[in-house]
């Protein structure tokens, strides 16, 4: 629409700024699009994974008496190293929480190889870009005795388990 | 008789096959060279006749078609590839080994794919610069520019798909590291304490790989996308790109083309002709093309057919290109390591080298190497055109002596900041070695990346303050940035060994 000088009357058409004709295509466009978007956002869902074949993060890891006082055993394949010291029993994954590169046991603590993040032997950063210390795992045990760790379930660190015999 | 008719017709076969085939004679004349263009629906991407700026050499280096070319080649081998390839987790890695191995000519067709990935991404990198440097996404150009940043993305994203697929210990670790990256926006919304309500990097990584962890479904989704959809949007893509550079009047050019800037370009042997403007004929209008109207009663203003002089040029490229990556291709193999191992990193686990600059902003802060600098990297890219709408002259490098120094200078700043940084950063470390305990948000706002970029900006509003020209600020943070990324990737490349340390040469790596 052209400027309007100033004194001027507004002329019919520019009192009625949209014809009935244009409200109702462009109530249509738009309600065309709202339901197109929301069919795409709808459809979002379809590629989003509902099942996941991933190993179990669940998982037993012995009997108490496999872990005497200063034990440490590395399940290289669920990324978890567990210790028993005279306080209990816990669990440190060993998932880099940078970039999710598996971290190697030092002398001191842990490694790791891709960005060179350093971790004392709780897990707590010491250098590098890691924004997380390693997350302690839930350990508890089965009525047969038998111990689990939950790799889904974080505690807070310093969290051990304390063994019943 | 029908019968004879029809003998005499299978005779006249090859003939008239010929004539469908061919609608118009030898291609001599101008007009039968207007209708070999016209008439073919692949030539007719470009316009019948081209300005001779076009196909001079120290202007566009042909990096445009360099970048076409390998795609096509990429196209083609991928095509072969996938003959042989089989997209799951237990046969990747030995059909790779096949292919390498005992498939005849497969060792050389994969060199041919992955050196032409290199040559892609090398010419894409150079050709956006040299879009840049000339002003050619000024005017009319703007959009096509950013056609031209959804395919940088895109050769990216074809590229780092691709990385997966031998599932080798290289591919399986950089992948990891990749597809962490997508999750780095945890690093924020875990500083808020609302990951567990709202987690886009999650959804992000859920979406890539298809699962938590990288499995078949990770490798089927990246065989998806780097076999259909990234390469049919590709193609789209680059079809609407070249398109459009003939739309809005071929190659940018300047308004004063000297002499010497026509030097050994084929010229129009009636261009000095003078065409009397005829009373008798009327002039009809065929399209409205934006810019200056052809001319009438003078001969075409330094334009010349385009058969052949352009379609040589772009065969010569293309075969130039093909030849390059075939020496290549013979002489080096394309990289398989181990089979993929998720007990063990690969170590020093490196992306593809064109990913090692953004790599080694990640080694500061995943989320702002990996997510923010890149996504304010191309943001700043595909707004250049609507924020710089400076008039000026087009089709020039660096646009004059000014900008020649402007140029110059952002290049010794850039070099000096970023190797200063890289060297304090490696001599002293950053704040997390200083302060252990420091919150993660204070090393995302002032990480070196982070540092780099504000003394880049910094510069840039120098320039602008100084120069009163947001063009001239626009050459100062591009050539920044470039810079910047170039001595990163070098740095990455060859100065990062295992557990990402500091060594000068490879051979004083650790022996593990």
């Amino acid at each position: 629409m052209s400027d309007t000088p100033q004194g001027q009357e507004l002329s019919e058409s520019e009192l009625r700024p949209i014809s009935r004709r244009d409200f109702l295509s462009l109530a249509a466009t738009w309600a065309a699009a709202t339901a197109l978007g929301l069919a795409l956002t709808a459809l979002m869902k379809f590629p989003m994974p509902a099942l996941f074949p991933d190993t179990s993060k669940l998982f037993k890891i012995g009997k108490p008496e496999d872990y005497p006082v200063g034990a440490e055993k590395v399940f290289e394949e669920r990324k978890v190293v567990v210790k028993r010291d005279s306080e209990g029993l816990y669990a440190i994954s060993l998932i880099c929480t940078h970039l999710g590169c598996v971290v190697s046991q030092q002398a001191k603590g842990f490694d790791c190889p891709c960005h060179g993040s350093k971790f004392d032997a709780l897990g707590r950063v010491k250098a590098g870009p890691a924004p997380k210390p390693l997350p302690w795992l839930k350990v508890s045990q089965l009525s047969d005795g038998r111990l689990l760790v939950d790799a889904m379930k974080q505690v807070p660190a310093g969290t051990k388990y304390m063994i019943s015999h | 008789m029908p019968f004879k008719d029809y003998f005499k017709n299978l005779v006249k076969f090859p003939k008239t096959f010929r004539d469908s085939l061919i609608r118009h004679d030898k291609p001599t004349t101008d007009r039968a060279r207007s209708q070999t263009v016209m008439n073919n629906i692949f030539l007719h991407i470009h316009s019948t006749r081209i300005h001779r700026y076009t196909l001079k050499k120290t202007f566009s280096f042909g990096l445009g078609v360099i970048s076409a070319a390998s795609f096509f080649i990429l196209v083609v081998t991928g095509v072969l590839l996938m003959i042989y390839y089989k997209p799951s987790v237990t046969l990747a890695y030995d059909s790779i080994k096949d292919i390498h191995f005992i498939v005849p000519g497969g060792r050389f067709i994969r060199n041919v794919h992955r050196w032409a990935t290199n040559i892609m991404i090398l010419s894409v990198f150079l050709h956006m610069a040299r879009v840049f440097y000339t002003a050619a996404y000024k005017e009319t150009r703007s959009f096509n520019w950013l056609i031209g940043m959804g395919l940088f993305v895109l050769t990216l994203g074809l590229s780092f798909t691709g990385y997966l697929l031998p599932w080798d210990q290289l591919a399986y670790w950089a992948i990891t590291i990749c597809s962490n990256i997508a999750a780095s926006p945890r690093e924020l919304t875990d500083l808020f304490g609302m990951t567990p309500f709202f987690d886009p990097g999650g959804m992000m990584k859920l979406l890539i790989l298809g699962s938590e962890e990288i499995g078949q479904d990770a490798l089927t989704r990246f065989f998806w996308l780097h076999c259909i959809v990234l390469p049919l949007a590709a193609g789209v893509l680059l079809s609407a790109h070249i398109w459009r550079v003939r739309k809005d009047g071929g190659l940018a050019r300047p308004d004063n083309i000297k002499a010497k800037d026509f030097k050994g370009i084929p010229e129009d042997a009636k261009a000095d002709r003078v065409f009397e403007n005829a009373p008798q004929k009327t002039y009809g209008l065929m399209c409205l093309v934006r810019g200056k109207s052809p001319v009438v009663a003078r001969g075409p203003e330094n334009t010349i057919p385009s058969w052949p002089s352009l379609f040589v040029a772009e065969a010569s490229l293309f075969m130039l290109t093909f030849a390059i990556i075939c020496v290549l291709a013979y002489f080096f193999n394309a990289p398989l390591k181990e089979l993929a191992n998720p007990a063990v990193p690969e170590n020093p686990a490196k992306a593809p080298w064109y990913f090692l600059g953004l790599q080694e902003l990640v080694s500061y802060s995943a989320f702002m190497g990996g997510v923010g600098i890149p996504t304010i990297t191309l943001l700043g890219l595909a707004l250049i055109p609507y924020l710089d709408l400076e008039k000026q002259t087009l089709g020039r490098w660096f646009d004059n002596r000014i900008g020649r120094n402007v140029a110059r200078n952002s290049f010794f700043y850039a070099a000096g900041v970023t190797l200063g940084l890289l060297a304090f950063t490696v001599k002293f470390g950053w704040l997390r070695n200083w302060y252990p305990d420091i919150s993660q948000g204070v090393i995302i706002l002032v990480n070196p990346g982070t540092v780099l970029v504000t003394f880049f900006v910094f510069w840039s509003f120098l320039c602008m303050l100084k120069y009163d020209s947001t063009r001239l600020s626009a050459i100062a943070l591009f050539t920044c940035f470039i810079v910047s990324f170039i001595i990163l990737t070098y740095f990455a490349t060859v100065h990062r060994g295992p557990s990402w340390g500091f060594y000068w040469l490879k051979s004083q790596w650790p022996i593990h």
